[in-house]
């Protein structure tokens, strides 16, 4: 059991870092926020203007 | 596992993968099991993981375990961030999977089954592993450089030149070919036009809810998209039943590519929280789920596949794209196989992820295998098909001619019977008013799909809804190409422009986003308006100038990665990436010497430029001459940029090995980790 609990965390934790969501948690650990529309705009402008522009394959 | 008991068990996965590579290479008359297919591939993968890979790993890389990685040394919790293997993996997949390794190789299939899955399984493991691989290793070592800084410090200058601009060139092909594959795919589908035209909204929706309502929710806003989108699809099929509706979704190609060149504009100008991330992670949520979904399918059903093992179109007279197997199966297959455009990838976020240099083996190496078991799927489902209906499916009218009848007269005259009757009931089935001269690979890819999952789950009565769930998965993907790859150049041509005129580098000043992405825009639009145009279908054209492009970037990849063998001194397993690129630059230079000199008009630009001055000339006959020529000049211009990098790089192998110049690479210096082994 504890392996299937160990998968399905693991996957939890791809999709969190696929969805951006984990980059979203990290941002709000950094900047000592809390989430709020604010604070995902501020993330969003700190992505648009970071150079790290994820590419997306043919 | 005990040394004798290891030998047994590779010793019989060795003797498994002999036995089902035989059988689909030998086997010839009745239709074989899919599950030969799925033995050969996972086997031959598995060997080429626990062999290959681990041989590149330990005699050439010499990966080390107790190197720092970026991750940790510049760890900073935005880009350099520490992070579980299994999770880099599949962040990694998510982002080098794309349409490519289902459209090519369902293009790639009028050759038989034979010669994509052979190139599919001895390309992915001896070539495209190799470089996304050695790629994402060097890109470690480096603090996650890109492959045009790679280029330019490990070869010259005009590696970097060369890579910087062989990168926007594929990305305008790949866009504009992607964007004839959704045209194709909705032309005169009122069911899948509206239910693409809804994820417009849809998309829309979720980027308000994230920013507005639930900020950060992704995953459960990506539930709601999806369930939002399966609603379309069910809601396409009542527009289609509706005349008044139909008629109003029903778009001819034309309408069709104006609606995307306009699509792609607002989408690269449009903030990008509003309409290219929620559009992301509805394609990638879909695109798993899809993936996974197709797997199981083809598993549990194991459908026989109808198409024969090579075809009589081997010898280039193919209906779908002109040319011989040797070069074309291996440039139309790209992505499944090697694809440059996964240099750009391994070198994107997922360096900056690694906690251990020994990941990149599984990340790098076992990525790449994955994605050569979706193409090896997208194989399956286009060869699942009867050929004639596949040849019906792909093949362009200007080559079967215009009606259902002759179209059929002459697809069975090859020897692959379909009557017009056949193609009505199974246009009826899925719900499409005709699937006659659907080229782009993208429709044959749906009927495929449905047909599989028409086998068990809801029978033929779902297979519209099927159907049209594939299109719409395959056009979700390609849609959120289109986004990100005109925002990607954008930001390319904004970074160069930025040296002449300092503002016009700013992402956020409006002027400079208007006018680079009307010019990308333009530029692939043009590309993408002269496939609709085209009598041949545009395919023929397009697909392979982007596989000479794409294996083009690849063949500039591995340069710089047998650059940086040398130096490291691996003089002895050069050949590792030396093969690879000379197979590469065989098969993109005879491919361009084919596609610019050949004297058939079919295959050879130049030659169909003359045909189309000798022939009988209407309105359109100079522009298509005018196409013609520039895709030539465009081919050449592609192979002399790479023939530069090849000749820099021989000159430079050349000096280090002569001892004439000092192999100094520009490594990182190492740095003793301090990961304790659970972190990591």
């Amino acid at each position: 059991m504890s392996h299937v609990a160990k998968a399905a965390r693991i996957l939890l934790a791809t999709l969190r870092e696929i969805f951006d969501e984990a980059a979203y948690a990290r941002f709000l650990l950094r900047s000592q926020m809390a989430s709020s529309q604010a604070a995902y705009a501020a993330f969003w402008r700190e992505r648009e203007s970071s150079h790290e522009r994820r590419s997306r394959c043919c | 596992m005990s040394r004798f008991v290891s030998i047994v068990v590779w010793g019989a996965v060795a003797a498994l993968a002999a036995l089902a590579v035989g059988v689909v290479a030998v086997h010839r008359g009745e239709p074989i099991s899919t599950l030969w297919l799925v033995v050969a591939a996972a086997c031959c993968f598995a060997l080429g993981f626990r062999f290959y890979s681990k041989f590149i790993a330990a005699k050439i890389l010499a990966l080390d375990a107790l190197r720092a990685t970026p991750a940790e040394r510049l760890e900073n919790g935005r880009d350099f961030v520490v992070t579980n293997k299994w999770v880099v993996f599949g962040h990694h997949f998510a982002a080098i999977a794309g349409p490519g390794p289902l459209v090519g190789p369902v293009l790639a299939a009028q050759f038989g089954y034979l010669p994509g899955t052979l190139w599919v399984l001895a390309g992915a493991v001896f070539a495209g592993c190799v470089q996304d691989f050695v790629i994402l290793l060097f890109s470690v070592r480096r603090d996650g450089k890109s492959i045009t800084e790679m280029a330019r410090e490990e070869i010259g200058r005009v590696g970097g030149f060369v890579a910087y601009g062989a990168v926007i060139a594929i990305l305008i092909i790949i866009l504009a070919v992607a964007a004839l594959v959704v045209v194709n795919a909705l032309k005169g589908s009122p069911w899948g036009t509206f239910t693409i035209a809804m994820t417009i909204p849809i998309a829309l929706l979720m980027g308000v809810y994230l920013r507005r309502i639930r900020p950060g929710k992704v995953l459960e806003v990506s539930v709601f998209g999806f369930l939002l989108v399966l609603l379309a699809i069910w809601g396409g099929q009542w527009v289609s039943q509706t005349p008044s509706m139909a008629r109003v979704f029903t778009l001819q190609a034309s309408s069709l590519a104006m609606l995307i060149i306009v699509y792609g504009f607002a989408a690269s100008a449009l903030p990008v929280w509003l309409l290219l991330a929620p559009r992301d992670y509805l394609s990638t949520f879909v695109k798993l789920g899809a993936i996974a979904l197709l797997a199981v399918g083809i598993v549990v059903l194991h459908p026989a596949l109808h198409m024969p093992a090579v075809t009589r179109f081997a010898d280039g007279t193919g209906p779908v794209f002109a040319g011989k197997i040797f070069p074309f199966a291996f440039i139309t297959i790209a992505c499944g196989a090697i694809s440059g455009f996964h240099s750009l990838i391994s070198i994107g976020t997922t360096p900056k992820l690694i906690a251990r240099e020994t990941q990149t083996r599984m990340v790098g190496y076992g990525g790449m295998l994955a994605e050569a078991a979706v193409a090896i799927m997208a194989i399956t489902a286009a060869c699942v098909l009867q050929p004639g209906v596949y040849f019906a499916i792909n093949s362009p009218a200007g080559v079967v001619g215009q009606t259902p009848v002759a179209a059929t007269a002459t697809i069975s005259g090859w020897g692959f019977p379909v009557t017009a009757s056949e193609m009505q009931a199974l246009a009826h089935a899925v719900g499409e008013q005709t699937l006659f001269n659907r080229t782009g690979g993208a429709p044959a890819f749906a009927v495929g799909m449905a047909h599989i999952f028409s086998q068990s789950l809801g029978g033929e009565k779902v297979m519209g809804l099927w159907y049209h769930f594939a299109v719409m998965f395959e056009a979700l993907f390609i849609l959120s190409l289109l986004d990100a790859g005109t925002r990607a150049v954008r930001f390319m041509i904004q970074d160069a422009l930025s040296h002449i005129y300092q503002p016009l580098g700013q992402t956020s000043w409006y002027p400079s986003i208007l006018t680079t992405s009307a010019v990308i825009v333009g530029a692939w639009g043009y590309f993408l308006w002269q496939g609709v145009k085209d009598p041949l279908g545009g395919i023929n054209s397009l697909w392979p100038l982007f596989g000479i492009a794409n294996q083009l970037l690849a063949a500039v990849a591995l340069c710089a990665a047998t650059t940086i063998v040398i130096k490291m001194h691996r003089t002895k397993y050069v050949l590792v990436t030396l093969v690879p690129l000379a197979w590469l630059v065989a098969v993109t230079f005879t491919a361009a010497w084919q596609k610019v000199l050949d004297r058939d008009p079919h295959l050879g630009f130049l030659a169909q430029a003359q045909a189309l001055a000798a022939g009988p000339a209407t309105a359109a006959t100079p522009r298509l001459i005018f196409n013609n020529r520039l895709d030539a000049a465009l081919t050449a211009v592609f192979v002399v940029m790479v023939a530069m990098v090849l000749i820099e790089s021989v000159r430079g192998w050349i000096a280090v090995l002569s001892g004439r110049k000092e192999a100094r690479m520009k490594e990182t210096p190492f740095v003793m980790t301090r990961l304790v082994e659970g972190k990591a």
